[in-house]
């Protein structure tokens, strides 16, 4: 080899040598003016001296010989522009070009008519390409399309047998000498750093050299049998001579632990061999439940490169079958009404619902929450009439007659809290042989928590006798049912308040209770001396939704805190507006993500789409309108349409012709789901009242719902 | 059970005259495979549609032109989907379809950035089209954006000028106003500016796709005014004060043809054998550029020298014979500084710019890279369409067959990026001085530059022998390289800005 030749390519098309042992000061040696546009690439043959190679973006590729005037031979891609040539360093005749349009080619450099072989390797421009120097058959190429690929060129048919994905465009690749699996790379924009990625730990690379400020421009590795040292080039005109162990391990700082949760409950570890052999005598976590059922370990053969030395070891554990069962999220989710009806009404469903899974607590929010916002028509109107009739000592009666025939939900709702209060007591048994559900938290109780929900509990149980004591001695009957000290399982929310003992929490809270109660249920005639306490009440709770609103909105940070995102996001939607403002969007647009991915991780589809529909979350609101497709078949041969258009590739028909008019149909269409004929939405309509069968008379009983 | 699901289609407000047009010329296709417009008489009496000013979809091109093309299979095909994906075709897309091939990429690209998943709102999109547009006064592009911009939810307050819209759209003039006239002006205090954190900021992937945007409708622009679009026959009067617009702009457009006295135009008033021998010649010249190209080996001085010639030279096509153009204010309420146009690259000898070597900052190499990493896919479609266009020919040349046209393409391409000032080191821009005659140097100038001054007159002078198709065809090559250079010089400044 000699030492002092030196060859160019310009962007002009005009190849140069020099010869750095030229005496004179114009180093200049040879001229190729042959190619027309820009030469991406020059390669001297490994072995013999005056070989040059260059590739052209006008699609050809030239060889040299120094010793002559002109190119020797000249190749034709018949393709597009060629980034780059490489000569095989074992086969002597042998070279490799890579193209613009993602191809690589292998030619015999004594045979200029046609390539040996070729093969698509990228998805866009190949920028460049690396003979491996020990293994005769590996062949690395880079290209736009960030990837980093080995190929194995032994076989009749090239085949990948590594990838790395890297960042950005992949401008060089050169292997690392001595070090059979290393390869150096560096990016073409962005990204400024040089990695040594090792190919079969293709996500991270084993060392980088983060020294320069531009894109590096070339890599090379200093001398064919040292992989200590390696030469970079770069627009920020600097020239680096990295020393291996300068470079910088990002191994060091990726994090080597890995842990997920399964939907079951089960709890995947991953983690550094060495780790988990130090610990694993000691046993980790005393009266776990869990216990590991799978434990794999994987060794690399031995390495002489340190990096290499990757091992880890998984082991999952399981949880046992009860306690992890996430049934009830599934049911609850199914079950769940979140629009459609009366707010009472969901809230008395969801309820039902709730405690029908024994999820007391939910439950109990679910009740608190209908009594908080749905009687508030109520408090107005009977307010209303409190007024007219103040002072008659007839009143309470009318103001019950009243109420009574108030017509909307009313007569309802009291029967529906009559049922409540018979289920509430069955609850209170229940909770008592303190049943505990699967929630992990349920384990703590707050004491302090449990004498308020009981009283919460009995408010409603038995309202005649609360309802007169409420106004006339409120601090006793706290005392007065604290007494049941049972542990009931207890979430707090509603709770909250008066556990706080707090008078003024206390009072807005207990009287606004007692009054609804008061209207909706007690027919009994009172005293007109509690008449005035009641109107008084009432008074007070004129505001009361709002007033409640940071109660609430505790209750659902709390849900969301412990985990259960169901009920907070359930809430959420079922309340609307009158809690929305107080949960800031970002929070909500935290839940609604969780719960949806929560649901479709148990392929729930249908109900995540739905609250993805009702969320009031702009970020929310428009996951179903960006990137969703609808795959379509053609009405008439059946098959996928692959167009964006309307038209059937294959049979040249417009899918989507009103089956009673025989126009297409633009904007609305509907179909039925039986025969898959349908059209304009008011033809289908017009033509199902009078007619059962479809319109395009295929027979089927089409039906509109 | 029956069940049934609705069809939400965005684009579904359209004309009755274009479902008349679809269901008349349908039909027939699918039969016959028969041109699509070729119903055209039973058409105009079914609609009833006001006479139009000129008939066709373009002033520069006669009717009968624009049907006539080959692969007419596809080509319907590919209307027939257009149509009923947007629910109009409009006369650019008709015009365009005399290269379908070509057509199938631009529209696959525009639809993507106007409709598709990307950092911007749908209304944004339309209105930043409106914005390019304007520099260019083209209301044709202008009236059919607001109507997309009123229908993807816009608000209606912004159309009525610039002082309406939010800061963060209005700090997007600076850069709208530099690409469509002067793209090389663009420095990355410019993206600094619109991406540093604010109220207003622009996030680096909305940034581009808001120049992505720019770049295309300044482009767009230039095709429409270059091949003489014509405003759309919409029946649709519920905007009807626009639509007068239109149609006086249109007027005084056509009646501008007596301001140029260019002597370059009138001088080219040859007769028809004249003119032939001039294809002729040009075939001679083009033959002898591509064989004997080692005999003339210039060096790199005397390249140099070329390009700047002929940077100069660009100077020269037009000297300002224009008046101050009237703007009318139904356009220059989305302009602002309107008097900022298009100044010669290579006048500016005090502040001397530095030329954009085309190699420092390829498409193919750096301008895909950054464009797909933040605005994903985006590239691809792009990188498709300037293939495609690059690479688009039919080996003719007005009467003559099996012609390679490549130095003729890359004439013009380069042409254009040279009047943008970026150059190419493996072109000789000798070849431009031979290819392009000065006639058609003139409407290449005002295409590109200020297209808004085209006339028919400038575009019937030049290249006489030739096929309105080829016609066509250079003004796509031209729209194509515009836009390229707007985005090359956008996104070297991000580069420079990330770096």
């Amino acid at each position: 080899m000699d030492e002092n030749l030196l060859a160019t390519a310009a962007t002009n098309g005009v190849v140069v040598t020099w010869n750095l042992g030229k005496p004179s000061r114009n180093k200049q040696d040879q001229l190729f003016t042959e190619h027309k546009r820009t030469v991406n690439k020059v390669c001297f043959h490994p072995t013999e001296v005056y070989m040059l190679l260059s590739g052209s973006q006008d699609g050809y590729m030239k060889c040299f010989d120094l010793r002559k005037k002109d190119s020797v031979s000249t190749f034709s891609g018949q393709s597009e522009s060629v980034r780059d040539v490489q000569f095989s360093i074992r086969d002597y005749f042998t070279f490799a070009a890579t193209f613009e349009n993602g191809n690589v080619q292998l030619w015999d450099i004594r045979r200029p008519d046609r390539y040996e072989r070729m093969f698509t390797a990228h998805n866009g421009p190949v920028f460049c390409c690396d003979w491996h120097p020990e293994d005769r058959g590996w062949l690395a190429t880079g290209g736009r399309d960030k990837m980093v690929k080995v190929w194995d060129m032994n076989t009749t048919r090239a085949k990948e047998i590594y990838c790395v994905q890297t960042i950005a465009s992949v401008a060089r690749v050169k292997w690392r000498p001595e070090c059979k699996h290393h390869i150096a790379t560096c990016s073409m924009m962005v990204d400024h750093n040089i990695y040594v990625w090792d190919v079969r730990r293709p996500f991270i690379p084993s060392a980088m050299f983060e020294e320069h400020k531009d894109v590096t421009t070339g890599i090379v590795w200093r001398h064919l049998h040292d992989p200590y040292f390696l030469l970079s080039g770069s627009k920020d005109s600097t020239l680096y001579q990295h020393i291996f162990k300068d470079a910088s391990q990002p191994i060091d700082r990726a994090n080597p632990e890995g842990l997920c949760y399964s939907l079951y409950g089960d709890l995947a570890f991953a983690a550094k061999e060495s780790l988990i052999s130090s610990d694993s005598n000691r046993k980790p976590y005393i009266g776990d439940r869990r216990h590991p059922i799978f434990f794999k370990r994987k060794l690399d053969p031995t390495e002489q490169f340190e990096y290499i030395s990757s091992s880890s070891a998984l082991s999952v554990f399981e949880t046992d079958v009860e306690s992890g069962s996430m049934d009830w999220f599934v049911h609850t989710a199914k079950q769940y009404a979140l629009a459609g009806r009366p707010l009472a009404e969901l809230c008395d469903h969801n309820a039902k619902v709730a405690k029908g899974l024994d999820r007391n607590q939910v439950a109990q929010t679910w009740t608190m929450l209908r009594i908080i916002y749905s009687s508030l028509g109520t408090v107005s109107s009977t307010n209303l009439n409190h007024s007219m009739g103040k002072g008659s000592t007839t009143l309470p009666l009318m103001n019950s007659f009243n109420l009574k025939d108030i017509p909307s939900g009313l007569g309802s709702e009291s029967r529906l809290d009559r049922s409540k209060g018979e289920s509430r007591t069955e609850n209170i048994l229940m909770d008592s042989s303190s049943t505990l559900i699967n929630n992990e938290d349920n384990e703590e109780t707050e004491g302090s928590d449990v004498p308020a929900d009981y009283l919460l509990g009995d408010v409603e149980a038995d309202e005649d006798d609360l309802y007169m004591m409420d106004h006339e001695n409120p601090h006793a009957e706290e005392q007065e049912y604290s007494l049941p000290q049972e542990a009931f399982p207890l979430r707090h929310e509603i709770v909250d308040n008066p556990s706080a003992l707090d008078h003024l929490q206390d009072k807005a809270d207990s009287p606004h209770v007692s009054g609804n109660e008061a209207e909706t249920v007690s027919l009994t005639p009172v005293e007109s001396f509690s008449l005035i306490s009641i109107s008084h009440s009432l008074y007070e709770n004129r505001l009361p939704s709002d007033f409640f609103n940071p109660i609430v909105r505790d209750t659902l940070l709390f849900y969301a805190e412990q985990g259960d995102v169901q009920t907070a996001v359930s809430v959420l939607i079922v309340l609307g507006d009158r809690i929305r403002k107080e949960i800031d969007e970002q929070t909500q647009e935290h839940w609604y993500t969780s719960y949806i991915d929560l649901l479709q991780r148990f392929q729930l589809w249908n109900i995540s789409n739905e609250v993805i529909k009702l969320s009031t979350c702009r970020a929310i609101n428009c996951l179903n309108q960006a990137s969703t497709t609808l795959h379509i078949n053609c009405s008439n041969c059946k098959r996928p349409m692959s167009n964006r258009g309307w038209i059937c590739d294959r049979c040249r028909q417009c899918a989507s012709m009103c089956a009673v008019c025989h126009h297409v149909v633009k904007g609305l269409f509907v179909w039925c789901q039986g025969c898959s004929h349908g059209g304009h939405l008011q033809h289908i309509m017009k033509w199902l009242e009078t007619s059962s069968h479809c319109p395009a008379g295929c027979g089927h009983l089409c039906e509109y719902t | 059970m029956a069940h049934h699901q609705l069809w939400k289609n965005l684009y579904g407000n359209n004309s009755r005259y274009l479902i008349s047009l679809f269901f008349a010329g349908v039909p027939v296709c699918m039969q016959r495979s028969f041109p699509l417009f070729s119903q055209q008489p039973s058409l105009e009496k079914r609609v009833q549609v006001s006479p139009p000013l000129t008939r066709g979809p373009s002033a520069f091109i006669p009717e009968n032109e624009v049907m006539q093309a080959n692969g007419l299979d596809e080509r319907t095909n590919l209307l027939v989907e257009e149509y009923s994906t947007s629910g109009r075709l409009d006369n650019i897309t008709q015009v365009m379809s005399i290269h379908t091939q070509y057509l199938e990429s631009f529209l696959r690209s525009q639809f993507y950035m106007l409709r598709m998943d990307g950092p911007l709102p749908l209304p944004y999109r339309h209105y930043i089209a409106i914005m390019a547009a304007a520099r260019h006064q083209c209301s044709y592009l202008i009236n059919m954006h607001v109507d997309e911009f009123l229908k993807t939810g816009g608000i209606a307050e912004w159309l009525n000028g610039l002082e309406y819209i939010p800061q963060r759209l209005k700090n997007l003039n600076e850069i709208n106003k530099l690409l469509a006239h002067r793209p090389w002006l663009i420095t990355k205090e410019h993206i600094q500016k619109l991406v540093k954190t604010g109220e207003n900021n622009w996030s680096l992937p909305e940034l581009v796709h808001a120049v992505v945007l720019l770049a295309h409708y300044h482009a767009l622009a230039s095709f429409v005014f270059g091949s003489g679009i014509n405003p759309e026959r919409d029946p649709d009067t519920s905007n009807g004060v626009r639509l007068i617009a239109v149609n006086n702009f249109c007027v005084c457009d056509l009646a501008n043809d007596n301001n140029i006295e260019n002597a370059s135009l009138t001088s080219s008033n040859f007769g028809i054998a004249d003119s032939l021998s001039e294809l002729e010649a040009l075939m001679e010249r083009m033959k002898r550029l591509q064989e004997d190209k080692e005999d003339e080996e210039a060096s790199q001085e005397e390249m140099d020298t070329r390009f700047e010639k002929e940077k100069k030279e660009s100077l020269l096509v037009i000297s300002g014979a224009f008046d101050d153009e009237i703007v009318s204010t139904d356009v220059s309420r989305y302009v602002e500084d309107p008097g900022f146009g298009y100044k010669d690259f290579a006048r500016r000898g005090e502040d001397h710019l530095p030329t954009f070597r085309a190699q420092d900052y390829t498409w193919e190499n750096h301008g895909f890279s950054l464009v797909n990493r933040l605005y994903s896919d985006i590239g691809h479609l792009l990188d498709e369409k300037f293939r495609m266009v690059y690479n688009l020919t039919y080996n003719t040349m007005a009467t003559h067959e099996d012609v390679d046209t490549t130095t003729l393409r890359r004439a013009l391409f380069n042409y254009v990026h040279c009047m943008y000032g970026i150059r190419y080191d493996d072109y000789d821009y000798g070849e431009v001085n031979q290819l392009l005659e000065r006639s058609l140097k003139v409407y290449i100038k005002t295409v590109t530059c200020y297209p808004e001054r085209t006339t028919k007159r400038m575009y019937d002078s030049y290249w006489r022998q030739f096929k309105h198709s080829e016609k066509v065809h250079v003004n796509l090559l031209l729209m194509e390289a515009r836009m390229q250079a707007e985005l090359l010089y956008a996104l070297r400044a991000i580069t420079r800005h990330l770096t």
